[in-house]
């Protein structure tokens, strides 16, 4: 009787550990481990797609067609898109949702941890089934991210209807994905954590996850309308049975364009985070924050045709996108004067987390006058389709996003495996990719104006300089990440012990619980921080 | 070769550098000021939103490069407390929104002048295809089609690139300069994007839809462009040439290029050998069928049949005459009978069931095909 009391109350006092073997990953509900699951996934794919965007670039180098034939050069740009978007920068933002909503609110893990687990292991076999098209008859989708009807359906490879189920398995993960973090940060906050004491990584996720529910459906159902098409003798799309070419693409940028949000506000977030620890002041105008950040997000289903402002759309039309483009500049430059006024008057050190958000801030910025000048139509006529729009789209995804992602890797990765990185790799990592970024993909702004289509395997030869030019920073750019993954698995393997609040300005409840993180945190709320409150 | 890099980098940054002083170059750095009115406004907007932006960004990250240089931990820089200012907060949100404002004035203006499609003294009709341009002169019973005229060889890095390499066409679309030009833009099959950056036109050919764009050109001269939009394979070989000439030039040109195209109908009623079939054919093929069904006629599996040693090729000649002429509904197979004429048709018929090992031995005679589509015209019309 006794041992029994002693056995039941052991299992209600100490967790259990992870179980071991495969099982433990694919039977988790643990959302740490879905969460280093989605992170190691987005790595691999950063890594897929970023080779075939250096196969891109080597094609580029110089002018005419050495290494592969115009087709298989489509086939490159639409899987690198497609990779990017929705197998490395999205999954990488669910992963920081997974390993830190919950410790930043004080709860055990996700609301809905089956699901999460669901969630995850739906997109390996999505990106399967969208790799394996490259070896079918016919090659991979080759219409280009965007898959613009008629191209993507009458004239498109029979790989397409792979394709279209491989998008909307991607899509039924991220809706399953922003449920879970809504309910998670409506529901389990600590007591006392108030909607305006939400640390802003989980707002703009909070936010974020609303655009995901509301547009993924929207894409799930053009990609049903391209399937009818193709297969059911349907014509929404063929104007010869009474359909519109122009109806896929509202459609698809009606999604479009806030996927785009969906890309950069949790990137804000952790901007928002690392900033104040590494200028160890509190972030200037938080509640301003919030508000621009839902801003962004209403603005953006208003934007849409901004995309399509060549299609043929009315005056009336033309201008109301315009205008609603150019308001959109309004919010994001009140996120970027509160950045700087928060680093104004700190006491500012420059570790590799913070050296990845201070680039972010220029060079998103730098890729949101691109973006303000795009918005300008008649002018847009003359940039729409060119390599200024390749440039402008690029400085907000890579030095945006993606630098966003690395410096969170690099803020919480201390919290992760209990290891402090190794500061001088991080530093060289942050060095070479920012002058790789920078070689890359600021010549392309040039070679846009001077009249360079995008997607085009050859071109004439007065960008051959500028091309080739960018053909090498990608390559620096591509190799330099190598960097990163050897720092990373050093950290997961060894290093400098980290403490409980690993960087010295760092504040929050996920730097109050020991790193490295145990399995279980929060079985009880926890009360909120001194600095918090 | 690494030198070669270096020395490429070298030579890119310094231009750069440079760059302030050729923004005037038609090609260079920036956008094109143009030979129109509204390209020359589109030119002037686009500079000044580019220095406002400047400006912006000079301010902005003058201040965060302070910050960071004076406020660093190292030299001792105890941090602040404040963490907000509701006057400041306003003020940055209004001050943009103003500035805004300013853009969008001259905006709106410019684009309400693009917007005036009336009044217009020419009206050309084009149609994009898979991957060649077609242009109609609506008023003046003219139309042709303009392929890309850059050797295949230069492509394939086998023969030296020449000055407009992959920006040259066999016709060139000529146009009277001082005259209001209306272009009434279609496609045959997928989306195409008419761009010329001298006149700053771009807009979208849609298949089954008519968009409208115009332009009054100042300055004769010869303005190279290309489709601007995903068109498939080879939507990077379908360039645009514009060839801006005098109105008196215009009309003369207009004489002689229907003189032309009455001399090439006559050429069907005379008897063809094979062998000169089989010769224009040669040129025919390679302009009209060899990019998807390859120079040696395999094709690409799964995606272009193979023409070499074909079922359908060798059949039934009618079947052959009919694909090529009609198209096959659903695929990528054009309609070509209206894009060539009927000695081109009968000579690519001819050298399709010729070459590659093909012998059949028999020629398609251009009478042939020109019957075929009178006859077909007539039940059009009835």
């Amino acid at each position: 009787m006794s041992t029994l009391d002693t056995t039941l109350e052991t299992h209600s006092d100490e967790h259990h550990g992870p179980a071991r073997g495969l099982g433990r990953w694919l039977f988790t509900t643990n959302h740490k481990d879905i969460g280093s699951m989605y992170l190691w996934f987005s790595l691999l794919m950063f890594l897929v797609g970023g080779s075939m965007a250096l196969m891109i670039r080597a094609e580029l180098f110089q002018p005419g067609l050495q290494l592969v034939e115009p087709g298989f050069f489509n086939q490159m740009t639409t899987l690198h898109g497609l990779i990017m978007v929705f197998g490395a920068v999205m999954p990488a933002f669910v992963g920081l949702a997974n390993w830190m909503v919950p410790m930043m609110i004080g709860a055990p893990d996700m609301a809905l941890p089956r699901m999460n687990n669901w969630s995850f292991w739906i997109l390996p076999f999505a990106f399967a089934m969208l790799l394996s098209t490259l070896f079918m008859t016919g090659g991979a989708p080759n219409f280009g991210w965007t898959f613009y009807a008629p191209l993507s359906t009458t004239y498109a490879p029979p790989s397409v209807t792979y394709f279209i189920f491989a998008i909307h398995m991607m899509g039924i993960s991220s809706i399953m994905g922003a449920i879970n973090i809504i309910a998670t940060i409506l529901n389990m906050r600590t007591p006392g954590m108030t909607m305006m004491k939400l640390p802003l990584f989980c707002w703009t996720w909070l936010i974020t996850a609303f655009l995901l529910i509301a547009v993924m459906p929207v894409l799930a159902g053009v990609v049903t309308m391209m399937l009818m098409d193709i297969h059911f003798g349907t014509s929404f799309f063929d104007a010869g049975g009474g359909g519109d070419p122009v109806l896929f693409q509202h459609l698809f940028w009606f999604f479009g364009h806030p996927e785009v949000y969906i890309m950069i506000l949790p990137a804000f977030g952790i901007i928002s985070q690392i900033i104040p620890a590494f200028a160890r002041k509190r972030l200037f105008g938080y509640a301003s924050m919030v508000y621009a950040t839902a801003s962004i997000a209403i603005l953006s289903f208003l934007v849409w045709a901004h995309h399509m402002f060549t299609v043929g759309i009315p005056l009336a039309g033309e201008l109301f996108f315009m205008y609603a483009t150019m308001l959109i500049a309004v919010p994001t430059g009140v996120k970027v004067f509160n950045w700087v006024a928060t680093m104004f008057r700190g006491s500012m050190t420059f570790e590799t987390p913070m050296l990845f958000a201070l680039a972010f801030v220029v060079l998103f910025t730098i890729g949101g006058f691109s973006g303000l000048m795009l918005a300008i139509a008649p002018v847009d006529f003359q940039y729409h389709d060119t390599y200024f729009v390749v440039a402008h789209f690029h400085y907000v995804l890579v030095p945006g996003a993606v630098f966003s992602i690395m410096a969170g890797v690099y803020y919480w990765l201390p919290k992760w495996t209990g290891h402090m990185l190794n500061e001088r790799m991080g530093r060289l990592h942050f060095w070479l990719s920012f002058i790789g970024v920078n070689i890359t993909f600021f010549p392309m702004h040039f070679i846009g104006l001077a009249g360079m289509p995008r997607r085009i395997p050859d071109y004439a030869l007065q960008f051959a300089d500028f091309n080739m030019i960018a053909s090498v920073g990608a390559f620096l750019f591509g190799l330099s990440q190598l960097i990163f993954v050897w720092n990373v698995i050093a950290c997961v393997r060894g290093g400098r012990k980290a403490e409980a609040r690993a960087w010295e300005g760092a504040e929050g409840l996920e730097w109050e619980v020991p790193s490295p993180a145990p399995y279980h945190t929060f079985a009880e709320p926890p009360k909120l921080p001194e600095s918090v409150r | 070769m690494g030198l070669r890099i270096i020395k490429t980098i070298g030579s890119g940054v310094g231009l750069a550098l440079l760059a302030p002083a050729s923004l005037h170059a038609e090609w260079g750095f920036n956008l094109t000021p143009g030979v129109t009115d509204v390209s020359r406004s589109v030119y002037d907007l686009h500079m000044t939103i580019f220095w406002i932006c400047v400006a912006i960004a000079l301010a902005v990250f003058g201040v965060m490069f302070w910050s960071i240089f004076h406020h660093r931990k190292s030299r001792g820089a105890k941090a602040h407390h404040f963490h907000e200012n509701t006057l400041v907060e306003v003020i940055w949100t209004l001050v943009p929104v103003l500035i805004l404002v300013g853009m969008a004035v001259p905006a709106t203006a410019t684009l309400i002048k693009m917007y005036d499609f009336s009044e217009a003294e020419l009206d050309v009709q084009i149609t994009g295809y898979q991957w060649k341009w077609r242009y109609d002169y609506l008023d003046h019973e003219l139309s042709f089609f303009s392929n890309l005229s850059t050797p295949r060889e230069q492509i394939t890095n086998v023969a030296e690139k020449q000055e407009n390499y992959l920006l040259e066409v066999d016709r060139h679309l000529v146009l009277p300069v001082d005259t209001k030009i209306r272009f009434l833009l279609t496609a045959n099959d997928v989306i195409h994007s008419w761009w010329v950056p001298a006149l700053a036109v771009k807009k979208d050919a849609i298949p089954g839809f008519i968009n409208e764009a115009w332009t009054i050109i100042n300055e004769p001269g010869i303005y190279r462009g290309q489709c601007a939009e995903l068109c498939g394979q080879d939507h990077g070989f379908m360039p645009i040439v514009v060839e801006a000439v005098s109105r008196d030039e215009f009309d003369a040109w207009l004489l002689t290029a229907r003189a032309e195209e009455e001399a090439q109908a006559q050429a069907a009623e005379r008897s063809w050998t094979l062998d000169e079939l089989m010769q224009q054919g040669e040129q025919v093929y390679l302009q009209a069928c060899a990019a998807c069904h390859l120079p040696n006629g395999e094709g690409v599996p799964g995606a272009f049949p193979a023409l070499k040693g074909s079922p359908m090729v060798l059949g039934d000649v009618a079947a052959h005459i009919d694909i090529v002429l009609n198209g096959k509904a659903g695929t990528a197979m054009q309609a070509f009978r209206d894009q060539l004429g009927s000695v081109q048709l009968a000579a690519v018929i001819t050298y399709e069931r010729n070459a590659w090992g093909n012998s059949l031995g028999e020629a398609v005679s251009p009478a042939q095909i020109a019957r075929l589509l009178q006859s077909a015209d007539g039940e059009g019309e009835q």
